[in-house]
């Protein structure tokens, strides 16, 4: 009898379908029902972190003191930092690894369908923990994202939250990036070589590495300040022979490693999109694997060009300003690439195109003034002004977000079958890379000048700036109201045209997931695909 | 999924799991390694802890080097510290007696810990004090004054580019550790 069971059992295992109601999102394994969690958890995310900017801007609109108190200003300005980069932006691409990764090489799921889920809900409790010290006593950290030593240990009742949050994320994060290297490594379809795998997976798997060797850093570095604040190590705390620049030098050495987690798989997102839409294989696809390596190598052994003004000696500072510029070079050669991939292509300017051309041309600004920073000397001016948030945010606005909304306009008919309304999304771009640059480049001007990062009031000569700035950030904070009206659209219907397989033009040439129907049926690729694309090769 | 990938996913979990906990154990691992790096170059501005023996060292009438002196408290520590005079003029290789002040402003017993710092940085290696009240934790009885000496004496070794050296002393208040 029991032979029969089992044998019944393996029947159904092949063809059962999700869930039935709500639990189905929590009991989930399957790599396209933990992607779509992901992203709509980021995008949910996405908003409240756009939501404190707001609060920012309004509150910079006009030197004076307008709507918020000074405390809560600086807790808008880490907690908006803090939910962009471990609530929007990374899961963001965690879930565009779930759900791509497998269909991209062939396999049928993740390597660990029950981490994956883990993964996920570790992650929603480490926000929900974060998002809790707003409304605790003494209000939410507000020493800037860095937290930094001595400053964060004034922190009232929120410490310790904010630093077990800190613990859960990178947890997350871990099991995320374990889960990743293992489905890379061992379900790859047979054919599916490493140097055959498209870019974003390639990315996927450098950053899934980064992400295993500076989460931990992290993690032990919050636990120091813990152990500062409550238990007498003296870590941090010279009374005790400790450094507070200790602190620093382990924080950037995640840090630095960290700010390439949220920009290699934008390039593999961007590397995957340019060429479909060039209608022409990707140009030097061995060179823009080897130059992503190659940036994860240099992002270990830069991190001190965050802290040029603690007093290095002059031999620190020199090793440090090459080292970082040596940067430069691969990620030349990744913008060079993507320009060649254009050069005399067939181009056609669809929305996900439009945001990805807008990602070269204003990621190479963010880069060029990260290079103006890397020269030890100049950065004397430009620390800790609204230089380097200019910088870091042209960087991560329109470079990773604009490439997660990229993702999301080329991917969106792939998974819900439905075409987006391509005039909306238009509009989207068209107002996004607009008021992005009226937010953000202002800023460059205001850090010159020397206005200090930070800080919710300032002397009246930098008012017409931020003005303007603040004006650019209400219309680029609107527009994306527009992003959640197509994406919600577009689930329920779109524009009411059925898609083909490929969607795209040929884009089946460029990747296993556009030889699949739209949408994808809930299991995929259960017996491993026998042709593999090459055209992005 | 066949058993051979569930065996070869369960190793590389564990090799990657391993990794991870390894990396925590190197962010502790840099507390040590930063120490030592620091007192090998001699960056920081770290003073050794500990009084060197009075040698003497042939005096450089021809240099002259000002010292200033700086006073703190840690989080507003309840004291009073200061210093006799802010800066004198120094030639290397002479020795100087500078008196600090401090005092205990609460009705409790105190202990408190002077912590040093040198800037520039790289000239801690030839600023010698063979007496300090920072080697040790000083105890205050409650509103007890103390006078406080520190003898020093510049190597004459110092490279000719320094002319101006800051000594900076924070009292940090450890009695709630105690």
């Amino acid at each position: 009898m029991s032979a029969v069971v089992a044998e019944h059992d393996d029947h159904e295992h092949h063809d059962h379908g999700p869930e039935k109601g709500l639990l189905r999102w929590f009991v989930t394994t399957n790599h396209k029902d933990i992607g779509t969690l992901y992203l709509v958890f980021a995008l949910a995310m996405f908003f409240v972190g756009g939501a404190m900017a707001m609060v920012i801007r309004a509150e910079l609109f006009e030197p004076g003191m307008q709507f918020v108190q000074p405390q809560f200003f600086n807790s808008m300005t880490t907690m908006h930092a803090l939910v962009m980069v471990f609530g929007a932006v990374m899961p963001a691409f965690v879930g565009l690894a779930n759900w791509m990764i497998p269909m991209m090489i062939g396999a049928p799921d993740m390597a660990l369908p029950r981490m994956n889920n883990m993964s996920f809900w570790v992650l929603v409790a480490g926000v929900l923990l974060l998002a809790s010290t707003l409304f605790m006593e003494g209000g939410a950290p507000a020493g800037g994202w860095t937290l930094y030593p001595p400053l964060v240990l004034q922190t009232g009742d929120a410490l310790p939250f904010a630093i077990f949050s800190v613990h859960l994320l990178g947890i997350s994060s871990i099991m995320g990036a374990i889960n990743i290297i293992a489905t890379i490594f061992n379900m790859r379809a047979p054919g599916m070589t490493l140097m055959k795998m498209p870019l974003f997976v390639w990315t996927w798997l450098i950053t899934a590495f980064l992400l295993i060797a500076v989460m931990p850093v992290f993690a032990g570095a919050v636990t120091m300040l813990l152990t500062d604040k409550f238990f007498g190590t003296t870590f941090f705390d010279a009374a005790g022979g400790g450094d507070p620049v200790l602190y620093q030098h382990i924080f950037w050495f995640f840090g630095h490693p960290e700010v390439y987690i949220m920009i290699l798989p934008t390039f593999g997102v961007a590397s995957t999109i340019i060429p479909v839409f060039a209608r022409k294989p990707l140009f030097g696809y061995n060179s823009m694997v080897y130059a992503t390596a190659s940036i994860a190598f240099l992002s270990f052994i830069v991190w001190a060009h965050h802290m040029f003004t603690v007093g290095m000696p002059m031999a620190g500072e020199l090793y440090f300003m090459y080292a970082t510029m040596l940067i430069a070079i691969p990620t030349g050669v990744k913008v060079f690439n993507w320009t060649a991939t254009m050069w005399k292509g067939a181009m056609t300017f669809e929305t996900p195109m439009l945001f990805s051309i807008s990602f070269v041309i204003l990621f190479t600004i963010g880069g060029f003034t990260g290079l103006m920073m890397a020269i030890a000397p100049s950065d004397f001016q430009y620390h800790d002004t609204y230089f380097i948030v200019a910088h870091f945010h042209y960087t991560l606005v329109p470079a990773s977000i604009f490439i997660l909304m990229a993702a999301g306009y080329y991917w969106l008919p792939k998974w819900t079958g439905n075409m987006y309304n391509e005039k909306i999304g238009q509009l989207h771009f068209w107002l996004s890379v607009v008021s992005v640059n009226i937010l953000f480049f202002p800023q460059h001007f205001l850090g010159l000048a020397g206005m200090p990062r930070r800080i919710p009031d300032y002397a009246v000569q930098f008012a017409d700036w931020n003005m303007i700035s603040s004006i650019g950030g209400f219309i680029f904070g609107v527009s994306q109201l527009l992003f959640l009206y197509i994406v919600v659209d577009t689930i329920r219907g779109g524009t009411g045209e059925k898609v083909t397989d490929e969607v795209w033009e040929d884009a089946h040439k460029h990747g296993l997931e556009w030889t699949l129907p739209s949408p994808p049926p809930y299991h995929t690729f259960t017996t491993p695909p026998t042709v593999i694309p090459t055209e992005h090769l | 999924m066949t058993e051979d990938t569930d065996k070869k996913n369960y190793r590389l979990v564990l090799k990657l799991l391993f990794v991870a906990v390894a990396m925590f154990g190197f962010g502790y691992a840099l507390v040590p390694l930063y120490d030592v790096l620091c007192d090998i170059t001699g960056i920081n501005g770290k003073i050794d802890a500990v009084a060197v023996k009075e040698t003497t060292y042939p005096v450089d009438l021809t240099r002259e080097i000002t010292v200033e002196f700086v006073t703190a408290l840690n989080k507003s520590a309840p004291m009073v510290f200061r210093v006799e005079k802010n800066e004198m003029k120094v030639h290397p290789g002479e020795y100087h007696t500078v008196q600090f002040y401090a005092e205990n402003k609460t009705n409790h017993d105190m202990v408190a810990q002077a912590i040093p710092s040198l800037s520039p940085g790289l000239t801690a290696d030839y600023f010698k004090k063979t007496e300090c009240f920072c080697f040790i934790e000083q105890r205050f009885k409650p509103y007890e004054a103390k006078v406080m000496p520190v003898r020093f004496v510049i190597d004459p070794a110092l490279p000719s580019d320094y002319k101006r050296i800051t000594l900076a002393y924070t009292f940090f208040d450890k009695t709630e550790k105690k």
